[in-house]
């Protein structure tokens, strides 16, 4: 690949002028995709105790009884619209349109983040009235120590928006902010791939192999 | 103890203090727990005293706690890592007693020794050896690749603040309630709530999650630091091979640390929330843990060894006078070895009921990585031979290193066939052995890098002649102590056993627990130094900053380096660039101009988290909600409020740096250059005369 001259990351608007700037936030985008490397591993290895203990349902409610495919289906919809609507304050922020344009596309994603945890926590509600709750099995305590965590990324990235949004207000389109706009952006889009993984494995899979 | 948690202090009353048990039922064993405990007691007073008699608590926050300098955070985790040191020893001294108190019973407590061999193998992995090489890494790495700091010199900050908030977790722990029976492994479903319903651990998970995020945010700062902050010219293949070591180190904790996270969230999650991953009932499995915990614990070992690796390698090539032999065929052992170690975590528990053919795999899986352990032992020889040696500390810590190591390698490679593992798996043997890797390995390493690059800290060096007895006494000591152990684990001896009947033991036992005294006197030896170092400095000085004729750019900065390390960012020409420049004659250049230098502000936010964490810890352990809520609000109130913060940086100005700069060329310009066989003489003031102007 040949080496860009300028331009590390495209949605900075980071020119020549900017060189320092730019350095900085090449180094600190790095760093984001390292911390996300390890962030990874959390989740691969969730995975992998959730495959292992598919079968440990110590004659409790399996996946057939529990989930409900089509609040899953609402909730990926929503969130991949999220994932849209997250590059779309990514293109604001790349093609110099006024500020106002990132942070409306902030509180859309922040809705719509809001949206899916609504209807994750109403599912988790739903599994309990069934029986469904962590402390009754093996393959349920997998299940809550996976899924759950996913929420609670989805929850953090939703304090992120916030507290960006007001900063975004405060301070203006500042080097730094940029760099954190970037950032929050590809932690978004961390949530959407491991969410992919979650339909597949969890609830495909245990459905299929529960 | 009470079980029930819903007062005001959760679970927290008279009876969590050993003074209690102490009235009730004095005895040995309360008395050794009153000991331990009043030792921190006592010390933390000492420490708060002498604070405050030198009035040195505005020094210590301004200077040091909310210093984002990567040289002082480096100090601080050292000086925490030989705290811990101090603490690990007198357990491992305690623990040699009471072995050899038998046949029968010993003085202690079953229990209290158990705790004991949880704390110790806690302490040291965690405590000792985590911290104290990261906090060379942490001094050296920016200045051997010509940085002026670490990529992020706040989370930098926050990470030291982490890992010393969990230490403290075990240190609170003598004093308050006790510390957890498993092991520094922790193995469900023996410590999980059914078994263990105390708050031993509780303080295990909470210390190992809180220093775990610590060391990982540690592994992603230098691994971004090594990739993007180089000096121009600093290509991949001229990076000292510390750096090397160190990046290896960082991959492995970025992929290694997320296990141990999941696995002790997971034993949280049994513990305090009746979850089923680990129980004996409702389809919890243990094996989940095992194999999860080795899969952090094998990588571990290497994080710990490999830079301890890279040390020797950069004493090996100075005292030698030579180029280090062999650097690309290290850069691949290192590499290799970092991959290796996450192919054979299953060796740590062969006999728990794989097939045949899966120990078979791991077994030679661990058999290869002696392949490229022996090309490095190959090269550092290779490194001496015909080389122009001085038997400086360093250099005798490296020489120790390469026999003691040799035999705990090939110790190691016996314990990788699973047909004799079954035989001495857990026994003494296995003690034996990992600790013939770990002390000679990564603790004599450790301690020839404190002596090697202490004079670049702080611009002194240490007195050579106790050095000289440390060494003996640290070697000697460790082989009294542990070569015995591999002969009475062959004769059967399980490890962590507090009690034994059999005579034919008891004369190995006498020699280990000699041994390690001789051990505790090494680690006093290691004070001495450091005290007569600091009364003698200054006939030791070496302001100029190179007393070892050294090779990489570390050494071309004044001892103590400036905060902003160099005035004028190098150009890396050549692998040794220092050596190199020395060699033509051009080392420290005058530049011609001199830029402003801007360096990371003081913050106070890993000081606070600190703390927090701290309580935030206590309070999950002893069961008050209230507090913990409150704990984790403030946390992520002050991270918040942290992001809001504009000015980052200050500026040093050009002109600044030039009269800085200028002295000390001035000082090069007028010091004596001194020749290698008087490096220990106080003659030596930092500036080397190279082999080539002392033949002509």
């Amino acid at each position: 690949m040949k080496r860009a001259p300028t331009h590390s990351y495209p949605g900075l608007n980071l020119g020549r002028r900017h060189a320092s700037a730019d350095k900085a936030s090449e180094v600190v985008t790095f760093g984001f995709w390292v911390f996300l490397m390890s962030d990874l591993v959390y989740f691969g290895l969730m995975f992998a105790i959730y495959i292992t203990m598919i079968d440990a349902q110590a004659g409790g409610p399996g996946p057939a009884e529990l989930f409900d495919l089509k609040s899953i289906f609402a909730q990926t919809l929503i969130l991949l619209t999220s994932s849209l609507t997250v590059g779309l304050a990514m293109l604001a922020l790349k093609y110099n349109l006024p500020r106002w344009r990132i942070v409306f596309w902030f509180c859309v994603t922040l809705v719509l983040g809001l949206c899916f945890l609504f209807l994750e926590i109403r599912d988790f509600m739903s599994m309990a009235e069934k029986g469904g709750i962590p402390q009754r099995s093996g393959f349920l305590s997998a299940f809550y120590g996976l899924v759950p965590l996913h929420g609670l990324h989805v929850t953090a990235g939703c304090i992120w928006l916030i507290v960006l949004g007001i900063q975004l207000r405060v301070f203006g389109l500042t080097d730094l902010l940029m760099s954190r706009v970037v950032r929050l952006a590809l932690f978004w889009h961390f949530l959407d791939l491991i969410w992919i993984g979650i339909i597949t494995i969890v609830y495909f899979g245990g459905l299929t192999y529960g | 103890m009470t079980t029930n948690g819903s007062g005001f202090f959760g679970r927290l009353d008279w009876d969590s203090f050993p003074i209690a048990g102490l009235i009730q039922n004095p005895n040995t064993n309360e008395i050794v727990a009153n000991a331990a405990a009043a030792i921190v007691i006592v010390g933390v007073i000492i420490v708060v005293g002498a604070l405050t008699w030198f009035r040195l608590w505005g020094p210590l926050w301004r200077d040091w706690l909310t210093s984002t300098d990567h040289k002082k955070i480096g100090i601080m985790y050292i000086v925490f890592a030989i705290v811990m040191l101090a603490r690990g020893v007198l357990e491992g001294v305690v623990m040699r007693a009471q072995q050899a108190a038998g046949p029968g019973d010993g003085f202690l407590e079953a229990e209290h020794f158990a705790e004991l061999f949880s704390t110790h193998g806690t302490i040291m992995i965690f405590f000792v050896a985590v911290p104290f090489v990261f906090g060379l890494a942490n001094f050296l790495v920016p200045l051997m690749i010509g940085a002026r700091d670490v990529a992020f010199p706040v989370m930098n900050q926050i990470s030291l603040g982490l890992t010393v908030s969990a230490g403290m977790m075990l240190m609170v722990s003598l004093v308050v309630g006790e510390f957890s029976t498993g092991g520094w492994t922790a193995y469900p479903p023996y410590t999980g709530a059914a078994f263990n319903p105390g708050v031993g651990p509780d303080y295990w998970i909470w210390a190992i999650v809180v220093s775990g995020i610590g060391t990982t945010l540690t592994g992603i700062n230098f691994a971004v630091t090594i990739y993007k902050l180089r000096a121009p010219g600093m290509k991949f293949m001229r990076l000292p091979m510390y750096c090397w070591t160190i990046i290896c180190s960082s991959i492995l904790i970025v992929f290694a640390m997320p296990p141990l996270g999941v696995a002790a969230l997971m034993l949280a999650a049994d513990r305090y929330l009746d979850f089923h991953f680990f129980t004996n009932d409702l389809g919890g499995n243990m094996m989940n843990y095992a194999n999860l915990f080795w899969l952090f614990g094998h990588p571990e070992v290497y994080l710990l060894v490999l830079p301890a690796y890279g040390i020797y390698s950069e004493v090996f090539a100075t005292f030698s006078a030579k180029r280090l032999y062999g650097y690309n065929s290290l850069v691949i052992a290192t590499m290799s070895i970092a991959v290796l170690s996450f192919t054979v975590w299953l060796h740590h528990f062969f006999t728990m009921g794989q097939s045949a053919l899966i120990n078979a795999v791991f077994g030679i899986a661990t058999m290869l990585i002696a392949i490229p352990t022996g090309v490095k032992v190959y090269d550092w020889m290779a490194t001496l031979f015909r080389g122009r040696i001085r038997f400086s500390v360093p250099m005798l810590y490296g020489l120790s290193f390469l026999m003691l190591f040799v035999i705990g390698g090939l110790s190691g490679v016996i314990l990788a066939n699973p047909t004799v593992d079954y035989q001495v798996h857990n026994t003494l043997f296995l003690v034996a052995h990992f600790h013939n890797v770990l002390l000679p390995g990564v603790l004599f390493g450790l301690l020839a890098g404190y002596n090697y690059w202490f004079p670049k800290a702080f611009g002194f060096r240490l007195n050579e002649a106790w050095g000289r007895v440390s060494v003996a006494l640290w070697t000697v000591g460790f082989m009294v102590t542990f070569l015995p152990l591999y002969f009475v684990g062959l004769m059967g001896m399980p490890r962590r056993s507090f009690s034994w009947e059999d005579p034919s033991f008891h004369p190995y036992m006498i020699i280990a627990v000699v041994g390690a005294l001789i051990i505790l006197a090494a680690l006093l030896s290691v004070v001495v130094q450091l005290w007569i170092s600091i009364r003698n400095r200054e006939k030791t000085r070496v302001p100029v900053g190179d007393p070892w004729d050294a090779r990489t750019l570390e050494w071309s900065i004044p001892a103590p380096p400036p905060p902003y390390n160099f005035a004028i960012i190098p150009h890396v020409t050549d692998r040794d660039n220092f050596a190199a420049a020395k060699e033509r004659g051009t080392a420290y250049p005058s530049p011609d101009a001199y830029e402003d230098i801007s360096v990371p502000l003081n913050t106070g936010i890993g000081f606070i988290l600190c703390v927090l964490s701290g309580v935030w810890m206590f309070a999950l352990v002893w069961w008050i909600w209230w507090l913990a809520l409150l704990m984790s609000v403030l946390m992520l109130a002050s991270f918040i409020a942290w992001t809001f913060k504009s000015e980052t940086e200050r500026i040093i100005p050009a002109e600044e740096i030039r009269r800085q700069h200028e002295a000390w060329l001035d000082l090069v310009h007028n010091s004596q250059p001194v020749d290698r066989d008087y490096e220990t003489a106080p003659e030596n003031r930092g500036l080397a005369r190279p082999d080539l102007e002392a033949a002509t």
